[in-house]
């Protein structure tokens, strides 16, 4: 009968809603509690140091040509040894947001993503974060690599020294 | 009470206006903690916490809501009534509030040395001057939609208006069979003859149609159809801002504070019930209803428009008259002494 069926199917809903009365709520009360964001997550934005201590930018500009919305911004200039670094380097959080292209275009693993999500500011002026705000103390998510070890011939060690690679041919020597 | 002809004496003047006061205090307050009420039992129903910052488990919410509303800015649409639109709320909050001047509250008592009754004023036709009080509040519904002016709040309280009208018949048709086995219109003698056994024992039918009707009559949903935010914004108070709104909304929490304990008057034997003083009893069965009426609120969707006018017209209506005949026929053969 329709009316016994639309009976049960109000019953069957205030039940329902009954077992939701005594459901633990699913609230976090945000400033007081704070949820831990996995390591992967993608939040502020960092420049890592190789494990020696030394910058691993050497300000090539791919981050900020594969930002989607142009927040990030340097100049490169040639540091001490010949070895390419950025004189300043600027990321605009107003704008950023937060995609991680920038983490996945870097070749040097200098520019990685954090787990850091309160960056709000009072002024929008204090979202633009220059090198010195940026800049950490350790190596982000990978402790070992140090590009220069990989590549940067010729800047830091002689050819055919690097990690992994054979010693130099002598083209003239190849001769049969 | 005394009589016209006698200069009553002051001790029963103070008695009556101690007890308005008390009534009008607890009402208000019993209202505004409603709100709050309501607000952590809907967000508990979605797994929320609901208002928890205001004081020790948000309890001094409704002192801030107060105070918000208190100083929010009174507005009057341009082209509004201003008259009608000013009077509005105060039409849809006073005849809740009056309503519950006829409520036995609870037993009576002996206080320096008079019977006192548990109740403002014990009418002999005040089953009538509900129905008549709640006919005049949908004047507070239909004026605020009109004087405001506008599409929504128009549309709103025509939608008010017939649903009140249409769920009156059945709530005052369901009534009738308790005044037939009490022999009175008085609540007091309702009361009393509930003491063998509630109406809701007797007349289950009568007892589910006023709760359906009473549910419209408050315009909670699933009747909501007045207010309707999904369609209307909100309905015949669109326009109202601050304590004018506040008025509207804080008489629709004591609408259902007074439908609950007329509920319990007339079905649930009022102050009556074993062990526990009549105070607690009618309280505890005034804050159940309230707390039925939330949980329905957090459980079922509005109705249709044309849903509402079948539910009343052709099936509650109806329903009310087959059970006051049904009654008529069992009071007949059943003789003198019904129950």
């Amino acid at each position: 009968m329709r009316v016994i069926d639309d009976m049960t199917a109000i019953l069957t809903g205030l039940w329902t809603t009954w077992k939701h009365i005594l459901r633990r709520p699913v609230t976090i009360q945000y400033p007081e509690e704070k949820r831990i964001p996995s390591p992967r997550y993608r939040a502020r934005i960092i420049l890592t140091r190789d494990p020696d201590g030394g910058e691993r930018c050497v300000a090539c500009y791919l981050c900020s040509a594969a930002c989607p919305v142009d927040c990030i911004s340097m100049q490169a200039e040639e540091g001490e040894g010949g070895r390419r670094r950025a004189a300043w380097f600027r990321i605009n959080f107003s704008r950023c947001i937060f995609c991680g292209f920038c983490a996945e275009a870097c070749p040097t693993m200098a520019i990685q993503m954090t787990p850091d999500y309160e960056i709000c500011r009072r002024d929008v002026m204090d979202l633009v974060f220059e090198k010195e705000d940026l800049l950490v103390e350790h190596c982000g998510k990978d402790p070992e690599y140090n590009f220069y070890r990989h590549a940067g011939i010729g800047v830091t060690q002689p050819r055919g020294e690097g990690e992994g690679e054979k010693p130099t041919v002598d083209v003239r020597g190849l001769m049969p | 009470m005394a009589g016209a002809d006698v200069i009553p004496d002051p001790m029963e003047i103070t008695l009556v206006i101690a007890k308005i006061g008390l009534v009008l205090l607890v009402i208000l307050t019993l209202a505004a903690y409603l709100v709050f009420a309501e607000r952590r039992i809907l967000a508990w129903i979605q797994d929320r916490k609901g208002p928890n910052r205001v004081g020790p488990f948000g309890l001094l919410q409704p002192l801030a809501d107060l105070i918000k509303l208190l100083t929010k800015e009174d507005f009057c649409p341009p082209a509004g009534d201003r008259w009608l639109f000013f009077l509005a709320p105060a039409m849809a909050a006073i005849p809740a509030i009056m309503t519950f001047a006829i409520v036995p509250f609870g037993a009576p008592v002996r206080i320096f040395g008079r019977d006192l009754p548990m109740q403002v004023a014990d009418l002999h036709v005040g089953l009538l001057l509900f129905m008549a009080l709640s006919s005049i509040a949908v004047y507070g519904v239909a004026l605020g939609g009109w004087a405001s002016n506008s599409k929504y709040a128009l549309l709103g309280s025509l939608r008010g208006l017939a649903q009140l009208i249409s769920y009156e018949l059945s709530m005052g048709l369901s009534l009738v069979p308790t005044v037939m086995l009490a022999r009175s219109f008085r609540l007091s003698d309702i009361v009393a003859a509930q003491e063998g056994g509630w109406f809701i024992l007797y007349q289950p039918m009568a007892f589910a149609i006023f709760l359906v009707s009473i549910l419209a009559e408050c315009k909670r949903i699933p009747f909501d159809l007045p207010e309707a935010e999904g369609e209307l914004v909100a309905g015949f108070h669109t326009e109202y801002s601050g304590m004018r709104f506040g008025l509207f909304f804080v008489g629709e929490y004591i609408n259902i504070l007074v439908l609950g304990g007329l509920a319990a008057t007339f079905f649930l034997g009022g102050w009556q019930g074993p062990l526990l003083p009549g105070l607690l009893w009618f309280w505890g069965k005034v804050l159940a209803f309230a707390f039925l009426f939330i949980w329905i609120r957090g459980t079922l969707p509005r109705l249709r428009y044309d849903q509402l006018m079948h539910l009343g017209w052709k099936v509650l209506t109806p329903m009310a008259l087959v059970n006051i005949l049904a009654t008529a026929w069992w009071l007949y053969l059943a003789g003198s002494s019904p129950l």
